[in-house]
């Protein structure tokens, strides 16, 4: 009998007032992709950072190779063989490659041996990487190869890979599956943490579904239907949201050529983006992480300010104005980051609510606050968006992602914009939410105003939009109709498989650009 | 173990009761002190704490503590703006010795002049000049981004070369002798910010209270006020809501600035009589202490800033008394100040105690 | 006015030794900075440096042990700062004031009797045949031990964060906390340590000002050299080197001001007082500083 890589038995994790891990019991086979699969919110952080040594079990046990594993921090775990890519990265923006390598690793040599070593690694699995590059000035693609290697270098028996495919084109991701499978091949077993069926399906040979901290079931991935493991993963049928029929009206919204340089060191400046928005329409705009999304939104939103002439809403100038002015005339947008940009984490939901409603909802009279007024507005968002709160008057952080993320949407779409702009609406935040934002996004076009919808999650996109733009490097491609539209299509559209192409091909370093064109292998599944 | 738990929201109670628990644990660390210094700690935490508002002496302490706190209150309360927004005015100790620099030399330049005038224009002297001097930090970190601490800070050591420079130069006293120091303000009847000597009364008394209402009314019932917290919190939340960050620098540095002017002012022109070179005494730094140990709530700096008068008043009758040394009471001060960050800590977490079990 | 009675050599000769103090308090604060942590109690730490190092060497007659003193109560009052900040999470800046008002307290207790006492002093160094050198010898080489001592430091600061291991963890807590938590690091351990080298390096810059270049006990006698050496960091863009210089610059003005005082020049003395301050305010808005480090100044609490 073959006896199990890692063995977990009985892990319980409790903090105040949620039990993160219950009772979790599992085994990982040597050279088997286990697939660990949940909802936000399911316990598959707080497992794998047990595993990992960053968090401390209150019950349970672990074996390895069958010794007994109790790893009393990262280093322990690391010198036992298992590595971990997170999902928010842990690296450091101001240092070089080389530097972020040696950070991870328990006994790292010189640096110029760390160099040698990563340009040994990167052509060994087709991932090419400078060490001398800042980190801070690397695309999310590139900066997650730092993280893969960065583990690689130290040949783990066991790899945990944290949700890696969120930063990833479909190009990408297929040469990241094929990395994983040499792994494989080479013995390593590898923890494999997402919410994407259909990726499971295509990598893993068993898969663990965690609900609400424990464990509801065990599954292989290849035979059994994506539908029924998400069944299994969110505990109901989830209905898809319902599209209208609609048909786009007046362009409302045009951007020409607008440009703006990136507003911090590790920013991405907007080049020549070009678009119109009409109304009653979703237009989707995808892209990986770090390609402009945020400074395209704080150009909408009134942050950043641009030219005169790059945006144009109704008829008016309004690259000049403030994020106030433009939400008096019907622009609205909701960033990605809830905590501390969206909403302000410490105040209250009516002093959320005053953030942005200010305006239009007159909660104002010569500058004095009606806070009854605001009180009642955050009421009506709370109930109307179903957001699970003890009142208005609580903390925002103490809402969960899911809640708050319908509040903050909630908050805009209820002072009826002409033009929604939302990033990353539902980054985070569990199934019956997400699908409960969606709704709420199509039911304000289907009332006639436009909404922009950024967002990274592809099959959100083709979800809800009617037209799909894709950013990438601060340009924006032309929008096309999202109907029809394939994987590899939407790939290309989003940068294609970025310097990737340029290693396979035996480095003939013909720039990332030319490796789009080239054949890029189908995504498996 | 001990563990801390984020609590999901500020403890109402602990935000009211870590400033008393701060003062409690200030009196048995300063009474060990003392004792150290061989004092009876009792006897001294005693006469710091109560004497001034108990004693037999007590109808002459009380009075002091207005006019001790009025300052205090004044400055501090400008700076509380500031500090909410994050933006730290370290030098007003600067703007209170220009403001009261512009102030008395509008006085002195009408001097023997009677006028009702006079004083008005003095207040708006003091205040103009506290807001200019505040307001060259909050300029050169809006246009340079450079770091507001140090270039006001740095403007206290170039306000006492100033207050020194006038002191022996341009507003010399002529009929002084040759001894530095302007002429009396005081004794100028037109000029002094005294109300009612005798009653310890003067306009900065006056002033405190109405800037504690303003300030009260505007953090909670006016935009300006939420805009403060707002940008204090969460900076880019601020800008999506439509706050202007560079505007609000330049706003809460000129309120700290005028305010701690205008504190300068009622001092020169009553309590400390006339410009001389030591004629700051630390009201600007000390400010600071209150303004944290009132939770940079405009009641809490009130309260603050009467327990802040009452260690300065106590400390100089066990000066006089006990033979305390001066800088004891300013280590008290200090103290309190760290006992209350760190007793902060239980508003915002709960501290738990967990036995760490071998998992 | 005799501007001729100002002698080249002696002015850059007396540079240096204007230079030492914030040189020392600046490079304990770069590397506290580097770690991710913004001390502004440099100014109570250095003038607590000060007294204890005053205090040490008057009792036991050895500069050597003073400065030892003055590093050993520089880091201890440190550790307050290190305690509150980074174990009860409060408010780096608040905390930083806190201490020097606390400092500067204590300091004025601790020294009360040794007011217009005389300490005991170095002899300055007369480095065998660098120091004969025409011009450059006396500029350079013929000084105090101090001196060598901190430009000692500067170097070993700057080899440590360049190429040592322990350094490149220093930088990575400073750079991006939850990153080097994630990875294993002790956030709080490196900024513990981190905060006491700086305590001891302003203890030494503040006994330097009571043991040699003053030097003599008076209360509140850094005026403002902690601050100014806050400045020299931010101006240094948390670079070893680029701090040197920036010392340097500052000990030339002091220098230059205090020659020109001297020779009578028709400024009233204050305003030539003011012109060290001025100067660091027109340095911090000239120069255009690098990137601070990601996590300066930023309370750091291990969440789930």
């Amino acid at each position: 009998m073959t006896e199990p890589l890692l063995r977990l038995s009985g892990l319980t994790k409790a903090y105040p007032g949620v039990v993160a891990n219950r009772d979790v019991s599992f085994d990982i086979a040597r050279g088997e992709v286990h697939a660990l699969l949940g909802e936000n919110g399911a316990g598959k952080s707080t497992l794998v950072k047990t595993i990992y040594g960053l968090v401390k079990p209150d019950h349970g046990t672990m074996m390895l190779a069958g010794q007994p594993f109790a790893p009393a921090d990262p280093h322990a775990a690391r010198t036992a063989g298992v590595a971990m890519v997170f999902q928010h990265f842990s690296l450091f923006d101001a240092m070089n490659v080389a530097e972020n390598i040696a950070l991870g690793m328990e006994n790292p040599p010189p640096q110029r041996a760390i160099a040698a070593q990563v340009r040994r690694v990167s052509d060994q699995y087709g991932l090419p990487l400078d060490p001398t590059r800042i980190v801070g000035e690397l695309s999310a693609g590139e900066r997650q190869r730092v993280e893969i290697i960065r583990c690689l270098l130290q040949d783990p028996k066991l790899l945990i890979m944290d949700e890696p495919t969120s930063v990833l084109t479909p190009q990408e991701v297929a040469i990241l599956f094929e990395t994983l499978r040499k792994l494989r091949a080479e013995g390593t077993a590898i923890l494999y943490i997402s919410h994407k069926l259909e990726e499971i399906r295509a990598l893993c040979d068993t898969a663990t579904v965690l609900r609400l901290g424990a464990v509801v079931g065990t599954c292989d991935p290849r035979v059994t239907s994506a539908r029924d493991m998400a069944e299994l993963m969110v505990g109901a049928v989830l209905q898809a949201p319902q599209k209208a029929d609609r048909r786009a009206g007046d362009v409302v919204l045009t951007l020409q050529n607008l440009s703006a340089r990136a507003p911090h060191r590790f920013g991405t400046a907007l080049m020549d983006i070009c678009l119109d928005v009409r109304k009653g329409e979703v237009l989707g705009i995808g892209g990986v992480a770090g390609n402009g999304q945020d400074e395209l939104v704080a150009a909408l939103s009134g942050e950043l300010r641009t030219k005169a002439g790059m945006i144009t809403y109704q008829g008016r100038q309004i690259g000049q104005m403030s994020p106030n002015a433009r939400r008096r005339i019907g622009l609205l947008a909701a960033p990605e980051e809830r905590m501390g940009h969206a909403a302000a984490p410490d105040m209250s939901l009516t002093e959320n609510a005053v953030m942005t409603a200010m305006t239009r909802q007159a909660l104002t009279s010569y500058g004095f606050v009606h806070w009854a007024r605001a009180r009642a507005f955050a009421q009506g968002v709370i109930s109307t968006f179903d957001v699970r709160t003890p009142g208005p008057g609580t903390a925002a952080r103490s809402l969960s992602g899911g809640n708050l993320q319908k509040f903050v949407i909630g908050r805009e779409i209820m002072q009826n914009p002409d033009v929604l702009v939302v990033n990353q609406p539902t980054w985070g935040v569990d199934a019956s939410a997400a699908a409960a934002i969606r709704q709420a996004l199509l039911d304000l076009a289907a009332k006639g105003a436009a909404v922009i919808c950024i967002s990274q999650d592809l099959d959100e996109l083709m979800e809800i939009s009617d037209r799909f733009a894709a950013l990438n490097e601060g340009r924006l491609s032309v929008p096309r109709p999202a109907k029809g539209l394939s994987v590899e299509e939407i790939g290309l559209m989003l940068g294609g498989a970025h310097d990737m192409e340029v290693a396979r091909n035996g480095r003939e370093a013909k720039g990332a650009r030319d490796a789009q064109k080239s054949g890029v292998s189908h995504v498996d599944g | 173990m001990i563990t801390l738990d984020k609590r999901p929201q500020p403890s109402r109670l602990w935000t009211i009761a870590t400033p008393l628990l701060a003062v409690v644990l200030t009196m048995v660390c300063g009474g060990l002190l003392f004792a150290a210094l061989g004092k009876n700690p009792v006897v001294t935490i005693r006469t710091i704490f109560l004497d001034p508002l108990f004693s037999e002496f007590a109808w002459y302490y009380r009075p002091q503590l207005l006019i001790k706190g009025a300052p205090l209150v004044l400055i501090a309360i400008g700076l509380s703006f500031g500090f909410r927004a994050g933006i730290w005015n370290i030098g007003a100790e600067g703007q209170y010795i220009v403001g009261a620099i512009c102030g008395a030399a509008v006085g002195l330049a009408f001097y023997p002049v009677e006028s009702a005038l006079i004083f008005p224009l003095m207040v708006l002297a003091a205040a103009l000049g506290g807001i200019a001097w505040g307001m060259i930090p909050g300029v050169l970190r809006v246009k340079f981004g450079t770091n507001e601490i140090l270039v006001s800070l740095m403007l206290v050591y170039v306000a006492e070369q100033l207050l020194a420079a006038m002191a022996l130069g341009r507003l010399r006293n002529p009929q002084g002798m040759g001894f530095p120091g302007s002429r009396n303000l005081a004794q100028y009847p037109s000029a002094t910010s005294w109300i009612n000597e005798s009653a310890g009364m003067h306009w900065g008394i006056v002033a405190a209270f109405i800037a504690v209402i303003f300030a009260y009314i505007a953090l909670s019932r006016h935009i300006f006020g939420f805009q403060v917290r707002l940008s204090g919190q969460s900076p880019r939340a601020a800008r999506f809501a439509g706050v202007n960050p560079g505007l609000l620098v330049l706003v809460c540095m000129g309120i700290s600035g005028g305010l701690a002017g205008l504190a300068g002012l009622f001092e020169v022109a009553g309590p400390a009589g006339q410009i001389s070179i030591d004629f700051n005494a630390g009201y600007g730094f000390t400010a600071i202490i209150v303004a944290f140990l009132g939770r940079l709530h405009p009641v809490g700096i009130l309260l603050a800033g009467g327990l802040m008068a009452l260690t300065y008043i106590g400390g100089e009758i066990a000066q006089s008394n006990l033979g305390l040394p001066g800088a004891a009471i300013q280590l008290l001060q200090g103290m309190l100040l760290f006992f209350l960050l760190a007793v902060d800590l239980l508003t915002n977490y709960r501290v738990r105690l967990r036995k760490s079990e071998v998992a | 006015m005799d501007l001729s009675a100002i002698n080249p050599i002696l002015l850059l000769a007396s540079l240096m030794v204007a230079a030492t103090p914030i040189m020392l308090a600046a490079i304990g604060e770069l590397v506290v900075e580097r770690a991710g942590v913004l001390n502004l109690g440099v100014e109570g730490m250095m003038i607590t440096g000060a007294v204890c190092g005053f205090v040490v060497a008057v009792n036991t007659g050895s500069p050597w042990l003073g400065f030892l003193g003055a590093a050993v109560g520089g880091a201890l009052l440190s550790l307050i700062f290190g305690v509150l900040t980074q174990v009860l999470l409060s408010n780096q800046v608040a905390t930083g004031l806190a201490l020097t008002l606390f400092g500067l307290g204590l300091s004025a207790l601790m020294g009360q009797g040794y007011i217009g006492v005389r300490a005991p002093g170095f002899t300055d160094l007369h480095i065998p045949l660098l120091a004969d050198i025409p011009v450059i010898g006396p500029i350079v080489f013929q000084h105090d031990p101090m001196v060598y001592v901190g430009l000692g430091i500067v170097a070993a600061v700057w080899a440590f964060l360049t190429y040592s291991r322990a350094g490149l963890i220093l930088r990575a807590v400073g750079e991006n906390h939850e990153a080097a938590h994630a990875l294993g690091y002790h956030v709080v351990r490196v900024r513990l340590l981190a905060i006491m080298f700086g305590g001891g390096c302003a203890g030494l810059g503040g006994a330097y000002l009571s043991l040699v270049r003053v030097p003599q006990w008076t209360e509140g006698m850094t005026a403002g050299a902690g601050w100014i050496a806050l400045a020299i960091v931010v101006f240094a863009s948390w670079r070893p080197w680029r701090l040197l210089l920036g010392a340097y610059l500052f000990g030339g003005v002091t220098v230059l001001q205090l020659n020109l005082q001297a020779a009578g020049v028709a400024v009233p003395v204050e305003y030539l007082s003011m012109s060290p301050y001025l100067a660091t305010i027109a340095v911090l808005v000239i120069m255009r500083t690098g990137r601070a480090p990601g996590s300066l100044a930023q309370s750091f609490h291990a969440s789930r």
